[in-house]
């Protein structure tokens, strides 16, 4: 018998990562009782834009920032509520993103983890949200020169996708779960531009093996794998401190490398399975229904799936 | 000719004349026009096999581009009516009279084309009822029916998905009617036989494999506290009250819920072994967790799901499967096991009405009955007792001698008050009875009438009619669950009150139970992951299921 | 939207001593509750936006009820509904209240 997820006889569920929400993946991730918010639900720091569309607000936009500990070592930390407009960034979603990582350049702690849950840009106050990103992005290039590493946890319902998707790809570091997704344009879009035939967004089985939590990580575009537990999140959010990368020429010059070899060396194939057997997986086709600790034996095999490539 | 044997004659013929586009008893895809056109005779009574997972769609494909100046005024007799070709061959004119059972996914159109008077309709049945009436009033001339694979002398392999095929062959072939299966493949020696060759006429090989749709997978991810409080109440308020072993669930998320609580929250309770041991049910994915847990003694099946085969061929003490160990299902049989076996029918529905009629048709779509009218209805020719069917007919009884005391089954709805929408379950009068009105039934197509419901389980509470003495109670306890509804804000608060205090009404308090404690945490699987891994990655469900 | 609002008085003050609690998410057939100690303790006002218009009198029943059960004294009740159905309205502001009562 394979491994069970759930022990009816002894403990309950392990709380997964993908169900809870935003508010439950930090108190889950952080050092209980550390979190201390900025611009809570209280002070309703609403969208100015939705009431426009006749759309309800969230008190929070949908962002929640604010400090912490991890281990003990201070943080601050920004998680998007996916279940409120998919997650998308609004102008004032965007701003506490923007603000609290200029509040980390200040304050330089040991880390700053942003929780995606995104499908990119809210379509109703577009201009805002496409400026809070490319804002964002600078922020995170400051931020990783001034020597803070900042890690993305990937494991939501609604991925990063979009902008969020850009924006991950600038983190020193990112921790991805199966359920997770990372892109930049989303399944239906590929698929109205190019067809059903190129795309099939409703084919679930295609969209996670082209941009699922194991497809990712199997080509480098995550650093860690994590089971969909807010415990496996923060184990791997702890690992991967230690192990940000220098934000240097070198770096990036060897980023740029990595990405041109894999455009030579995959660019022709159809499926994500030929990207894989190329990558020297046996079983090419197993891979979607492998446990973690199977993949996991599979990543220590391969061995070539670390780098800073996105 | 003899006078006696015009029938048997007439078959021969159209057996010959199908001949002609065949070798032997095989057919080509290619020549399937040909083959109906010839066989095909205007006014025959069809059943072109639409079950209510498989669908003999090559078959299907091939009516309807038939010629109508050939083909035409065919009464079909068919359970589901699932396919566009359906009804698109009553569009052609090539279909004219209409007889069945479920519609689901062509509710709306169906309901479009019965106002337009473009289907002169029949009735519309339950599963057990049609299949009855093929045998005495209904019987088809020619059957076109569906299975995995077939040799050359027409020996049939249904494959799981059995379904409606013994029956309709049965009536089709022993009355002088011709039989044409569409298989996947043509094979030299099929794995078991399911139907004997001499009962098929012809073997077309499919251009592609038959279409299932996979309708019972519930996906755990999409289950609500709501619908998790209701299977609490119905767990503790019935399933342990009345001891239900033998039982049949409906495909909605709160009974999928209850198979997901067995493991967890009935364990808990110490029920393991005394519910839930006995099953008339499709093999539904969100059963695996129970059945690993060693809760279910056994399951008999209408018909498979859609990535359950391999696990069902690997847990053959709790299925029936043949000697090739795949799962042979069989709807009549089932149909009859949920009727006369079974202790308990637990399903939804989309509207209840004061009495406690419920009804799936609302007015601009007619999804039809399927099974449940069978499974949710108190059989009267019942003989065996049962504690369970005791204690509910000792519950029922009010007046006449207790030594002539029958049992009752448990018929119980499970609704939340507001469905999608907001739209409220519990109306004043079903919209069932304006679509009679509207399009001419002679009789209202209500699913579970009120005198066979036993039970209401609402996320406000259970609503026990069995105890309800008089219309008047009847209805301030459906009044007394309705919760934020019309229906529910216009009850008589102190008779609820006082039906609560006979145990008529039960909130959840009343039962013990937190519905803040209704968290989806009690869930034994909380994704269709969860499943494949407690199935120790036997269940195979479908890409659009998937997530990763 | 519709903005709906409600006053009731209460017999006794919330238990417990924390400040403030919010529950849930906005998010089609949810809605978030954001509960402040911030009134007098025998007052509660809960105040509703939504996208559904035309329920007004199931939202008073739900926080009647609601408030003759919990007894919410003293707070000051925020909804943003996203077309919540009236059951999950109820576990929502329970669930609330029982925060507020650690």
């Amino acid at each position: 018998m394979s491994e069970r997820i759930i022990d009816p006889a002894t403990k309950g569920w392990a709380a997964s990562w993908y169900e809870a929400s935003a508010r439950a993946r930090i108190d889950g991730l952080l050092d209980t009782g550390s979190f201390r918010e900025v611009i809570g639900p209280e002070q309703r720091r609403m969208s100015p834009h939705l009431p426009l569309f006749d759309l309800p607000r969230a008190f929070d936009d949908g962002m929640i920032v604010g400090s912490g500990r991890l281990d003990g070592q201070p943080v601050l930390v920004a998680a998007q509520e996916g279940r409120f407009m998919g997650g998308a960034f609004g102008e004032v979603h965007g701003a506490k993103l923007v603000g609290l990582l200029r509040a980390a350049l200040a304050l330089k702690p040991a880390a700053v983890l942003i929780l995606f849950d995104t499908g990119g840009v809210r379509l109703q106050e577009a201009n805002a949200g496409e400026t809070a990103i490319a804002e964002v992005m600078r922020a995170i290039t400051q931020l990783r020169a001034a020597g803070v590493p900042v890690i993305g946890l990937i494991g939501g319902r609604a991925g990063a996708y979009g902008g969020g998707g850009l924006i991950a790809a600038t983190c020193s570091r990112l921790v991805v779960s199966e359920g997770g997704r990372i892109s930049v344009s989303g399944p239906e879009v590929i698929e109205t531009n190019k067809g059903a035939e190129e795309f099939d967004s409703r084919d679930r089985a295609l969209v996670w093996r082209t941009m699922g939590g194991k497809h990712r990580r199997l080509t480098g575009g995550a650093d860690a794998y994590a089971d969909d537990t807010v415990a496996a999140f923060r184990q791997a959010a702890l690992d991967l401190i230690g192990r940000a990368p220098a934000f240097d020429l070198a770096t990036l010059e060897a980023e740029q490398a990595r990405l041109e070899q894999r455009l030579t060396r995959f660019g022709d194939c159809r499926d994500a399975t030929e990207i894989w057997a190329r990558l020297g997986v046996n079983d090419p086709e197993a891979v979607p229904a492998l446990t973690t600790a199977d993949f996991d034996a599979l990543l220590a095999r391969l061995g070539e799936t670390t780098h800073d490539a996105r | 000719m003899s006078g006696w044997r015009r029938e048997r004659a007439a078959r021969d013929a159209r057996i010959e004349a199908g001949r002609a586009h065949a070798a032997g008893k095989v057919v080509a895809a290619a020549n399937v026009v040909d083959l109906l056109e010839a066989i095909l005779q205007p006014g025959d009574r069809v059943c072109l096999e639409g079950d209510n997972q498989k669908q003999a769609d090559c078959l299907a494909r091939g009516l309807s581009q038939c010629d109508p100046a050939r083909v035409h005024d065919l009464h079909m007799v068919q359970s589901g009516i699932v396919l566009p070709e359906h009804l698109d061959i009553f569009e052609q004119g090539i279909a004219k009279r209409l007889d069945y059972s479920y519609s689901g996914p062509q509710g709306s159109r169906i309901a479009r084309m019965l106002y337009g008077g473009q289907i002169e309709l029949g009735a519309v049945h339950t599963y057990l009822e049609l299949f009855a009436r093929y045998f005495v009033d209904l019987t088809p001339n020619v059957a076109l029916i569906a299975g995995v694979s077939a040799d050359r002398d027409g020996n049939l392999y249904t494959g799981p998905n059995t379904e409606d095929t013994p029956t309709v062959v049965e009536a089709t072939a022993f009355k002088n009617g011709v039989v044409v299966a569409q298989v996947n493949e043509i094979v030299e020696r099929v794995p078991r036989v399911d139907i004997p060759g001499d009962r098929i006429d012809f073997v077309v090989e499919a251009d592609r494999p038959f279409y299932v749709e996979p309708l019972f997978t519930r996906d755990p991810a999409a289950m609500t506290e709501t619908q998790i409080l209701m299977a609490m109440m119905a767990i503790k308020g019935i399933y342990a009250e009345y001891g239900i072993r033998r039982l049949n669930h409906g495909i909605g998320f709160g009974t999928a819920a209850i198979e997901l609580l067995l493991p967890t929250y009935a364990d808990r309770l110490g029920l393991k072994g005394q519910i839930a041991t006995h099953w008339a049910l499709n093999p539904h994915p969100t059963l695996i967790p129970a059945i690993e847990s060693g809760w279910v003694k056994q399951v008999h099946c209408f018909g498979s799901e859609v990535g359950m085969d391999r696990y069902i061929r690997e847990r053959s003490d709790i299925f029936f499967t043949g000697a090739d160990g795949s799962l042979r299902s069989n709807r009549a049989f089932c149909q009859t096991a949920g009727l006369y076996a079974c202790d308990l029918f637990i399903g939804s529905t989309l509207q209840i009405d004061l009495a406690g009629h419920s009804s799936t048709v609302t007015q601009n779509r007619v999804a039809g009955f399927g099974g449940a009218p069978n499974m949710g209805s108190d059989p009267h020719g019942r003989r065996h007792p049962s504690d369970t069917w005791m204690k509910a007919g000792r519950e029922a009884q009010v007046t006449g001698d207790p030594a002539l005391m029958r049992g009752r089954k448990l018929v119980v709805q499970i609704v939340e008050t507001f469905g999608e929408g907001l739209v409220p379950a519990f109306v004043e009068r079903l919209d069932a009875l304006e679509l009679a009105k509207k399009i001419g039934l002679e009789l209202a197509p209500v699913m579970v009438y009120a005198d066979d419901v036993t039970h209401i389980v609402t996320e406000e509470g259970i609503a026990n009619l069995l105890l309800c003495r008089t219309a008047d109670e009847r209805e301030q306890a459906i009044r007394g669950v309705a919760g934020y509804t019309e229906i529910g804000r216009g009850r008589d608060r102190a008779m609820v009150e006082r039906l609560r205090q006979r145990g008529i009404v039960r909130r959840p308090e009343d039962l013990g139970i937190e519905p803040l404690d209704a968290d989806r945490s009690l869930l034994a699987a909380r994704s269709i992951k969860d499943l494949v891994h407690w199935s120790g990655g036997l269940y195979e469900p479908p890409a659009k299921f998937r997530n990763w | 939207m519709e903005k709906l609002s409600f006053r009731h008085t209460t017999q006794n003050a919330l238990a417990g001593a924390k400040a403030q609690a919010i529950t849930g998410v906005v998010a089609s057939g949810n809605l978030e509750v954001l509960l402040e100690r911030a009134l007098p303790a025998t007052e509660c006002t809960v105040e509703i936006e939504t996208p559904i218009r035309g329920y007004g009198e199931v939202w008073a029943a739900v926080v009647a009820d609601f408030v003759a059960r919990a007894q919410p004294g003293g707070l000051r009740i925020t909804i943003n509904d996203g077309g919540a159905r009236p059951d999950t309205v109820s576990l929502r502001l329970l669930q609330g209240a029982r925060l507020m009562e650690v």
